[in-house]
């Protein structure tokens, strides 16, 4: 576990993982509702600067839409961001280093606190899309556990899986 | 106790080294012994000999780059140049941890998801410190509390006005919590920049310059409009 920010990077980037995060938000109201307008103003410019960001690898949307805010998987009132990428220190610098900050830091205005895990990071073998199951398992796990190499967070992140070594011939 | 942290301290003792430290911070980047030797009004060799102290006691790292115009076979060895260390240095007696305990609080207004008390508290503790300040000038005002205030980026929101002049902050003075908290600990110097500049101009009758997040690597996510800046 390393307290130390991912900026530079701390972890080795891994060629055979990468990493999957999920975040949820507890709508303080509707999203077509005046109070939310400011919120919903900033999903494209936001989408995109990810879409654009070093290291971003792939983000969930419902078919034919720019996002997922209709996708309410895990209940009527609850948003997800679901993405992946290639290192913690290229989420990280999205995450606080670009106009995303200034998202966060107004989330009050338009979520309710959650009370479970909000968002939890873990990494995948390269290439392979997680479920959102897999999401709802792993805000789970860090909920009941507390961050570990199977569910983690910004702050307190774990290295990837060391890379299989070739066995001796 | 941590020795290398006296250790640094007592080298800036030396008032000439003190001011050779404060001129290489100030320059916000590298500096050559020529240049601060020039700037301080001593010979080259006595600069040199106290930069090297410094980078000793580990305040300030030692770049080596070829100065531009110097190219090519016989341009000679790349010059030594020295900058502020990111080494952060700290001495308090009795033993203090605030850093310990802003941590856990951060941690605990995060839970609670209490971020607009914190915003709130953060303005009015800013309100207090621009209604009491000496300083005169917004610039002096953010000087006095650490900030390193320079020119910045241009505002290149994209509004069409060709970008307005901005003054950027070099120095984040809540480093280390602003990287475990960056919401947190941004949105509350955002707060407290912001009651600050407000009762400053208050005080003065005029109008507190805009400020905003814009977060970038290597100064404080704050930029300040330098319109209302005197």
């Amino acid at each position: 576990m390393s307290h130390s920010p991912p900026s530079p990077s701390p972890h080795p980037e891994s060629v055979s993982h990468h990493l999957a995060q999920i975040n949820v938000g507890l709508l303080k109201a509707p999203l077509d509702e005046p109070s939310m307008a400011a919120f919903v103003e900033l999903l494209d410019p936001i989408n995109a600067l990810a879409d654009r960001s070093p290291g971003f690898v792939w983000r969930l949307t419902e078919e034919g839409e720019p996002d997922a805010t209709r996708l309410r998987p895990f209940g009527d009132d609850l948003l997800v961001n679901f993405s992946v990428w290639e290192s913690v220190g290229a989420l990280w610098d999205f995450t606080y280093r670009t106009e995303h900050l200034e998202l966060l830091r107004r989330r009050r205005t338009w979520f309710d606190r959650f009370s479970g895990a909000h968002l939890v990071l873990w990494w995948i073998p390269a290439g392979t899309v997680p479920t959102l199951e897999e999401g709802r398992q792993r805000l789970d796990t860090l909920h009941t556990k507390g961050p570990t190499a199977e569910a983690f967070t910004l702050r307190d992140s774990f290295d990837p899986p060391a890379t299989p070594q070739f066995p001796h011939s | 106790m941590d020795d290398s942290s006296i250790d640094a301290a007592r080298a800036l003792g030396d008032p000439l080294r003190r001011r050779l430290y404060e001129h290489v911070a100030d320059s916000g980047g590298e500096v050559g012994r020529a240049e601060a030797a020039e700037a301080l009004g001593i010979q080259r060799t006595l600069a040199a000999h106290h930069l090297d102290r410094l980078v000793e006691a580990g305040l300030l790292d030692v770049v080596r780059r070829k100065v531009s115009g110097r190219e090519g076979p016989g341009s000679g060895r790349p010059a030594k140049l020295y900058r502020r260390s990111e080494r952060e240095v700290s001495i308090q007696l009795p033993p203090r941890d605030y850093e310990l305990a802003a941590r856990v609080l951060a941690e605990a207004v995060e839970r609670h998801g209490a971020e607009e008390a914190l915003h709130a508290a953060a303005r009015e503790e800013g309100r207090r410190i621009g209604a009491g300040t000496d300083a005169e000038s917004v610039l002096e005002l953010l000087r006095a509390r650490g900030y390193e205030p320079e020119d910045g980026p241009r505002d290149e929101r994209g509004d069409g006005s060709g970008g307005e002049a901005e003054v950027s902050l070099r120095n984040c003075p809540f480093h280390r919590l602003a990287r475990d908290f960056p919401p947190l600990a941004c949105g509350l110097n955002l707060e407290l920049v912001r009651g600050m500049l407000a009762a400053h101009a208050e005080r003065r009758g005029g109008a507190a310059p805009e400020t905003r997040l814009a977060p970038g690597s290597g100064r404080c996510c704050v930029l300040i409009s330098k319109n209302n800046i005197d």
